[in-house]
């Protein structure tokens, strides 16, 4: 298991990555490694061309401004995990961040290299559904941003040209007060999740939940955000009756299979996630609203 | 005609030069460049952990980067770890703990113990296991490992 | 001087190197102008192999040869790789070439073999080969391979059945018409693997001078893969040698004979160059032995006390596309059935069938965990039917001790009769239950259910042969320089023979363990041997050197003797030397003794004694020794998801007496791990063609440090009469009973729902599957 041979470069910074994105046939781009370079080991990929973004120091950046996080694409995701800011301003990015491979892969893996390798029950691809990130993607001929809504295509297929490159994402910090939740089932600690879902829920003045934010991954090739049960949630008691409705609507959705997985199982996984979600984060909405 | 480049890495201390071809992996490079065979090849897509290293003092998996990435920085192996013939205290915390059986995947446990037992240096049980979990071990079941971590912790603090 | 000699806990020998990377595995072996091999494998699982196109691969540069079958030396194109344990019971004996030759019956099988000056180029050109593949249909499950008009593992073959053979004691069918109660189960177990950490791998050097091989092999016994290179290459004794360097784990199927080390060694040859073959990843899922697909329908009857009258049925075994081990699985599996429970009536159709998948033979366990499983399904079935504690249940069934040795009343893979030699089976399962708290366990399930949670307890008992002949050997030398060597066929894996075997011969030899030297599996070291597998080593290779090291002992009192001009009787061996026991000042080294040993040119050896101060014995076990263990597992299931966390796992067991209770402890924990492993996590999926789909670690799950629980641990010590150490094996019986224990405690845990469960593993889908609409939980 070693990789084919291609040629590599490794550009200093982003106009030089993108010259050469723009201007060499079959090239990839090698963020942290964690997922393409077992590809390229498996020969599952072979590309002719490897540029590695790992010198251009300039997508590595992590800053809370105002009320958005903004992260660079080679941002390592032990980076934004041992971040005081993003502990306390996105502690569900820190709880998404803690099911994510383990040490040594957070260790090299980036950001962009997880949202751009797009596994469908990726933790971060999750959590980037749920806060409605922005990506800010470039390339030779100019620089464009991707609402995170229309970055997935297909089955781990982006929406990235193939002269273009993801430079960065701009996510909106939750409210304060908003509680938080990631809920997620894999088979042993660190896996990809089967399913996934995180939430995020306000409160009014009433205990009722005044906005409700659900992702959920693991049924189809990208994570979504069940408009039905966002709305549905809104105004509800947070309690059993309102989870367990939200819980049966989720249950009820399309879902994938595969060798080991059926569709059956993801959906009864998506309803009991869902509830568990819906659940914790009340509550600590709920601890957040009394502290 | 295979893509080349002459890289210099300092691995444990010493400045290694090597004009490598740029597919290689550092798991790899360190083997067959730098007969430094004891950062093992469990399963070359970054799952065991028997080929962890650290580079620039943080853990990765040697089999997930290329020799080039590591070009004028510094690699630390299982290598590095005794003085000389004299075992450090993770390393006698193993043997006395009976913390290896077949030995293949000891090497990347040490260096990943290393980098965690630096950060934490009065762990619990799970934390331990947490951090074991991105490294599969086939002979022991764990138990001996974790033990063995608990005591040299123990020992690192000057407890022992 | 703290003593270091047999049952202390001494460090191992083996640490300081493997702790500094200082260890010496086969892919560390560098030779100087060595080549790098790889291969060209079947992607179908079954398909005719037509005309192969080289030229391609060749032309790369730095590939210096590619192999195929049309290239192999003439005897090795004559001979199909030994069937290591022929049977009569064998109707169809395949068995596979060193490369395709005309038909490759699983996904994987080696059809060409590129040479090349690294390992990344032969990869290269190995993708490179052409091969005219013509895809036939392929038998994917050994059951339905059973059924009329399935498609054939191999092409012309009469069915695909391996083997035939039915294992009885008493009159089973007698017995059932008597019976108060008969359950049936049909349980379901499915394939694993070893999955050792460091894959296979091979470095061949052929020696032109002298005409002769060096191999270098990760293996489980270097004798035995000498005999088959010396038959595939049909060479004399002098023309092999072969070297298990240390090896990262076996666990059984690195016992095996492949086809990649024939490859090498013809590489080398060809070439004139050493050339290297190591088994990545994804060969290793696809080409390396693994084991335990059976389908059993099986049927106890017992009488109105739950006492057992008997127990018949069928067992279909997979073994995959060839025959490598015989029937030694299936038998071996149909023969630990009764395990430690009298079974005075005991029928079973056992039926070997091919698939166009990898072989199976022996991983940890070799097929006893599968009948584990089975017995202690059937035995919990039993309580369940007849509300009775299902450690109540097995305790009316237990052999007695006073029984022993007890005969089964069936004839095991050694051709002798199953008779247990030692064990006090009440007693294990006594104590097992005790540091479980299994008494106080409905309190605890009580307690759980009122707050939503479901726990589970599980019991699981086995008797285990090990020890198997048919002999290892031991050389113990006493060198000139005063230093201690002992020489044996046993081949380490992880199991700490240089330590164990060092503390045996330092006993004997009144010295520290440190002293001595331990040489395994190298076959210019000893002229036969087994290797390690079958928890045979510490019987069989301990037995050897406490033999030989003890008439070294003798010899060099003898030789002392003379020296010193004293009775022999006088004398002990003491602090590397023999000493007079009322004068210990007065003495001669070993290192003396053994100069005096070897003579000198020119004069006759003193008092008749043949020279050299060393001894080889080979410890000939009469019949297989029984180790034995209870398992405790209690778990929680969460409902919703299906989750099994394994909250307590308690291990009682028994395997004589013990060399270094440490290294004991290390290997039933260990074991303990790879049967979660089997019982929860690892599954290797094919699709409906055979074509393996679990080929990395992301999908076939080992289990990890935060899955496996901690051990509580129980010794028993009922010392065997068949050895002269009063010694059992260790290694498989921390696995064997860890699958029944788990799944019994996850069907316990889910009693309320009325799951039962007739298969291993057992997933968290499968169980939301099995709990139906109570899988809901809150959100219903």
């Amino acid at each position: 298991m070693k990789p084919a041979p291609f040629v590599y470069h490794d550009p200093r910074t982003v106009a030089e990555a993108c010259d050469l994105l723009a201007t060499r046939e079959n090239a990839r781009v090698l963020a942290g490694g964690q997922s393409l370079m077992p590809m390229m080991n498996f020969r599952y990929a072979m590309p002719d061309h490897l540029i590695d973004l790992n010198r251009v120091d300039e997508l590595a950046y992590l800053r809370c401004e105002g009320e958005v996080l903004r992260v660079g694409a080679m941002t390592r995701q032990r980076d934004l995990e041992f971040s005081p800011e993003v502990g306390k301003r996105c502690p569900v990015l820190r709880e998404a961040l803690s099911h994510v491979g383990h040490r040594q892969t957070r260790n090299r893996g980036t950001l962009g290299g997880s949202l751009c390798h797009l596994d469908p029950s990726a933790e971060l691809v999750n959590v980037a559904a749920l806060l409605g990130g922005t990506l800010h993607v470039v390339s030779k001929g100019g620089a464009r941003d991707i609402p995170f809504a229309e970055f997935a295509v297909a089955y781990m297929t982006t929406s990235l040209q193939p002269d273009e490159l993801l430079a960065g994402a701009t996510l909106p910090l939750p409210a304060r007060g908003r509680g938080h939740a990631f809920a997620e089932f894999a088979r042993r600690h660190g896996d990809f999740a089967i399913v996934a879902c995180s939430a995020l829920i306000g409160l009014d003045r009433d205990g009722r939940i005044a906005d409700a934010a659900v992702a959920l991954s693991g049924l189809g090739h990208a994570p979504v955000r069940p408009a039905s049960i966002e709305r549905a949630l809104r105004g509800e008691k947070p309690g059993a009756a309102a989870f367990k409705a939200a819980a049966a609507e989720a249950g009820g959705f399309d879902a994938v299979a595969d060798a080991y997985v059926t569709a059956a199982y993801r959906r009864h996984l998506a309803r009991v996630l869902v509830y568990r979600a819906l659940e914790q984060a009340s509550m600590r909405a709920l601890e957040a609203g009394n502290g | 005609m295979a893509d080349t480049r002459t890289i210099t890495v300092t691995v444990n201390g010493r400045v290694c030069s090597r004009e490598v071809e740029t597919r290689l992996t550092l798991a790899d490079f360190l083997r067959h460049e730098l007969n430094l065979t004891g950062t093992h090849v469990g399963c070359e897509h970054g799952v065991c952990g028997a080929c962890t290293v650290l580079v620039g003092g943080v853990s990765a998996r040697a089999c997930l980067m290329l020799a080039v990435q590591c070009d004028g920085r510094e690699v630390a192996t299982v290598e590095s770890l005794a003085d000389g013939d004299e075992l450090n205290p993770l390393q006698q915390a193993f043997r006395d703990n009976h913390g290896l059986q077949c030995g293949f995947c000891t090497p990347g446990i040490l260096m990943t113990l290393t980098e965690f037992l630096r950060d934490h240096p009065d762990p619990g049980e799970a934390e331990v296991r947490d951090v074991l979990s991105g490294n599969l071990c086939r002979c022991t079941g764990y138990q001996a490992i974790v033990a063995a971590t608990l005591d040299a912790a123990k020992r690192m603090r000057g407890g022992a | 001087m703290v003593a270091t000699g047999f049952g202390a806990s001494v460090k191992r020998k083996e640490d300081p190197a493997f702790l500094q990377g200082k260890g010496q595995f086969v892919d560390d072996i560098h030779l100087p102008g060595m080549l790098h091999a790889a291969f060209a494998r079947s992607p179908y699982a079954h398909a005719r192999v037509g005309r192969i196109d080289k030229a391609a691969a060749l032309a790369v540069p730095g590939v210096h040869t590619v192999i195929t079958y049309a290239d192999l030396p003439e005897s090795v194109r004559r001979q199909t790789l030994p069937l290591l344990v022929p049977h009569p019971a064998i109707k169809q004996a395949y068995m596979p070439y060193a490369l395709a030759k005309d038909e490759a019956c699983y996904a994987g099988e080696p059809v060409a073999c590129v040479i090349a000056d690294s390992r990344y180029i032969a990869e290269d050109a190995a993708q490179l080969v052409a091969v005219e593949y013509e895809p036939l249909p392929a038998a994917n499950d050994c059951r339905a391979a059973l059924e009329p008009g399935a498609p054939l593992a191999h092409a012309g073959a009469e069915s695909n059945v391996a083997a035939r053979f039915p294992v009885k004691v008493g009159d089973a069918e007698r017995a059932f018409v008597t019976a108060a109660h008969v359950f049936r189960e049909r349980i379901h177990q499915h394939r694993g693997g070893a999955f050792f950490m460091e894959c296979r791998g091979a470095v061949a050097c052929y020696e032109a001078p002298a005409q002769s091989y060096l191999l270098y092999v990760s293996s489980q016994g270097s004798h035995r893969l000498k005999r088959c290179m010396l038959d595939m290459f049909e060479l004399g004794d002098h023309q092999v040698r072969v070297v298990a360097p240390d090896v990262g784990g076996g666990f059984g199927p690195k016992g095996s004979f492949y086809p990649e080390y024939v490859n090498v060694a013809v590489a080398s040859r060809l070439t004139n160059r050493p050339v290297k073959w190591i088994e990545d990843r994804r060969e290793n899922f696809l080409a390396t032995h693994q084991e335990r697909d059976q389908y059993w329908d099986v049927e106890i009857a017992v009488d109105a006390g739950a006492k057992i009258i008997g127990v018949r049925g069928q067992l279909i075994h997979e073994t995959g596309a060839y025959v490598p081990w015989g029937i030694v699985l299936p038998w071996i599996t149909a023969t630990t059935v009764p395990g430690p429970y009298v079974i005075p009536n005991f029928k079973l159709e056992v039926v070997s069938v091919f698939t166009n998948k990898i072989q199976t033979t022996p991983v940890r366990g070799a097929g006893r965990p599968e009948a584990v499983v089975t017995m202690e399904r059937l035995m919990d079935r039993v309580a369940r039917e007849l509300k009775l504690d299902r450690a109540g249940v097995r305790a009316r069934n237990f052999i007695r001790p006073e029984q022993m040795p007890y005969n089964v009343g069936i004839i095991f893979r050694d051709g002798r009769p199953v008779t247990y030699d030692s064990g006090d089976y009440p007693a294990c399962q006594a104590a097992a239950l005790a540091t479980a708290d299994y008494e106080e366990f409905p309190r605890r399930q009580a307690e759980a259910r009122g707050s939503g949670r479901y726990l589970g307890i599980g019991i699981s008992n086995a008797v285990e042969a090990t020890g198997l002949g048919p002999y290892e050997g031991a050389t113990v030398r006493v060198a000139t320089s005063g230093k201690i060597v002992v020489y044996t066929g046993a081949a380490p894996q992880g199991q700490s023979h240089k330590t164990t075997l060092a503390q045996i011969a330092a006993d004997q030899l009144g010295v520290d363990y440190d002293d001595v030297t331990v040489v395994t599996s190298d076959t210019a070291g000893i002229s036969l041997g087994i290797g390690s597998f079958a928890a045979r080593t510490a019987v069989n290779a301990g037995s050897s050197v406490h033999l030989a090291a003890r008439e070294v002992a003798d010899k060099a009192k003898k030789i002392a003797a003379g020296m010193m001009e004293c009775m022999e009787d006088d004398l002990e061996l003491a602090d590397g030397c023999v000493r007079l026991k009322s004068a210990p000042d007065v003495r001669k080294s070993l290192r003396e003794i053994a100069v005096k040993s070897i003579g000198m040119p020119g004069f006759s050896m003193a008092g008749g004694l043949p020279p050299g101060l060393e001894h080889t014995a080979y410890f000939t076990p009469e019949r297989s020794v029984y180790s034995n263990g209870t398992h405790v597992a209690e778990v929680e299931v969460d409902i919703e998801t299906g989750a099994v966390k394994i909250v307590r796992y308690t291990v009682a067991h028994d395997c004589g007496r013990v060399i270094n209770p440490m290294i004991v402890d290390g290997q039933v924990v260990g074991g303990v791990a790879h049967g979660v492993g089997n019982a929860l996590y690892e599954r290797l999926v094919y699709d409906d063609n055979a074509q393996p789909v679990s080929t990395n670690f992301g999908e076939y799950l080992l289990p990890l440090a935060t899955d496996v629980p901690h051990v509580d641990l129980v010794h028993l010590e009922t010392p065997s009469p068949l050895n002269p150490l009063g010694m059992k094996g260790a290694g498989e019986g921390g696995t064997i009973p860890a699958i029944a224990a788990i799944i019994s405690a996850v069907e316990n845990a889910l009693a309320p729902f009325g799951v039962t469960i007739a298969e291993a593993p057992i997933t968290p889908q499968r169980i939301v599957e099995l709990l139906g609409p109570a899988a809901l939980g809150r959100t219903a």
